[in-house]
């Protein structure tokens, strides 16, 4: 079969070097470890991943869950840039070399998966990321009607992942456990533009008026330059610390 | 802030009203206007500074006019001294404002460049310029406004030349040169990222014609700068038989 042959020719061979280490093993050290495989069309690193792990190394620990770009569960460091693994492609990277680490910023638990999710948790409280009305919501009773460019200025914000790139991506965050980030921030601007949320500035400044909040971000601008929702994040931030200032 | 105050926040981290401390508020806000007041007088004072790429006499004319000359028969130096005066407090409060950003230990310095060396992230990298180039302006900002204060009659054509000349002064002065230039000019690129004050319709594209308009900015001052520094090394290196004498306008 000569046409299938050619085919396969085309094929390059891919070198991912993979960071490795297990912090729950004391006999695990943190080290690179490279393997060789064979690209495929379309091939994404979570299905390069994928492959790595159905064929050569079970050991190899990565999260994943939707594939799409929408749980922002398989956020890595690929060649120094923080990115989602199903949203980037191995043949954007024509030297065939690609390094992958883990998130830096988060609770490492082993090779390229990180802890995100305890830590959003703790951000969500913080900042009090649910609708703070004074009356209770009567869930038989339509919402009150929202202006659609109101709406949509928060569906926009709304759409954040929590993938943890740009926190990963903040050198503030990298120096400060503490920070809530661009995730936080942004999660307090969606709250603050949105009509059914009774809080006033002086309640959000409560939550984000300290250097872990609003006061500690340095414009650095890594959240706006590496989200993959491209979300506003300069704009939101630069609102917020217009309003805290105020006060 | 009373005893009692300071040691409610101690304790809780919040004021007598269960409030949190509007301070980190001020202090942000008052970093950045510091900064801004210190850009905007580096703005003018380069190109004063650079008359002398037009002559003598201009820096000259220029010298005398700062220190009251049209209504002060022969000037005032000491205008210079109280201005150097308001200039290093301004100085040396955004210094001290500003430092709370700084990295302050090994983990916090280790993680911060390592982090920016993996991400080779421009803006991160510019704020690395910009502690850097603070750093070093602690002491060399310092020792020109010192000087400035105590020795305000010591500028003018020759007075300025043979102290960059003669006293040695001028690997200080290209050193403080391209500190402040880079430091003023990153410094107001991110004030105005930090503030969204050119957000307008469209902030992705508008942070990009600040970012070339600053860094178009920052080689224009590098330059005449650095000219102006050349030329007074030049009548330095003229005068150092005559070190001391002081200019006269050719007019007189």
């Amino acid at each position: 079969m000569p046409e299938q042959k050619n085919q396969e020719e085309e094929f390059r061979e891919i070198e991912i070097t993979v960071f490795r280490y297990n912090p729950q093993d004391k006999t695990s050290t943190p080290e690179y470890q490279t393997y060789t495989l064979t690209e495929t069309p379309g091939m994404t690193l979570y299905i390069a991943l994928s492959k790595l792990w159905a064929t050569q190394d079970h050991s190899l620990s990565f999260d994943f869950v939707c594939r799409a770009g929408i749980c922002g569960s398989c956020s890595m460091v690929v060649n120094g840039k923080p990115r989602l693994a199903c949203k980037t492609r191995t043949n954007e990277f024509k030297d065939g070399k690609i390094t992958l680490l883990p998130l830096p910023a988060f609770k490492h638990i082993k090779d390229l998966s990180v802890d995100t999710g305890n830590w959003m948790n703790g951000m969500s409280k913080k900042v009090e990321s649910w609708i703070h009305a004074k009356e209770e919501t009567d869930n038989s009773v339509l919402e009150k009607p929202v202006e659609p460019e109101v709406a949509d200025a928060v569906f926009e914000l709304d759409r954040c992942i929590e993938c943890g790139i740009c926190l990963a991506s903040c050198s503030t965050k990298i120096m400060n456990d503490d920070f809530i980030g661009a995730v936080g921030l942004n999660r307090s601007a969606r709250f603050a533009i949105d009509p059914h949320d009774e809080r006033s500035d002086e309640d959000f400044y409560e939550l984000i008026g300290d250097d872990n909040g609003i006061f500690g971000c340095m414009s650095l601008m890594g959240c706006e330059d590496h989200c993959p929702k491209d979300l506003p994040l300069q704009t939101k931030i630069a609102y917020m610390r217009r309003k805290m200032v105020k006060l | 802030m009373s005893q009692q105050d300071s040691t409610i926040e101690l304790l809780t981290g919040r004021n007598r009203l269960n409030k949190k401390s509007r301070v980190p508020a001020r202090l942000d806000f008052l970093q950045s206007v510091t900064g801004l007041i210190l850009a905007l007088f580096i703005l003018f004072h380069i190109l004063f500074e650079s008359s002398i790429l037009f002559g003598k006499d201009a820096m000259y004319t220029l010298t005398k006019l700062f220190e009251g000359e049209p209504f002060i028969e022969g000037g005032e130096p000491l205008i210079i001294s109280v201005l150097a005066f308001v200039i290093f407090a301004v100085f040396i409060l955004h210094a001290l404002i500003a430092m709370r950003k700084f990295p302050s230990s090994y983990r916090e310095y280790q993680r911060y460049r390592a982090h920016s060396k993996l991400l080779k992230h421009s803006d991160t990298n510019l704020w690395f310029i910009q502690i850097s180039t603070g750093f070093m302006m602690f002491f060399l900002g310092s020792i020109h406004l010192y000087t400035m204060m105590t020795q305000p009659q010591n500028i003018g054509p020759f007075a300025s030349s043979d102290r960059v000349y003669s006293d040695v002064a001028w690997p200080m002065y290209l050193m403080l040169l391209v500190s402040v230039v880079l430091h003023a000019g990153v410094g107001v690129y991110r004030l105005i990222i930090k503030w969204g004050v050119l957000d307008g319709n469209d902030p992705r594209a508008n942070r990009k014609i600040s970012r070339k308009v600053m860094k178009a900015a920052v080689l224009f001052y590098l330059l005449v700068g650095i000219a102006s520094l050349f030329a007074y090394m030049k009548i330095g290196y003229e005068h150092q038989n005559e070190y001391g004498g002081r200019y006269m306008e050719k007019s007189k």
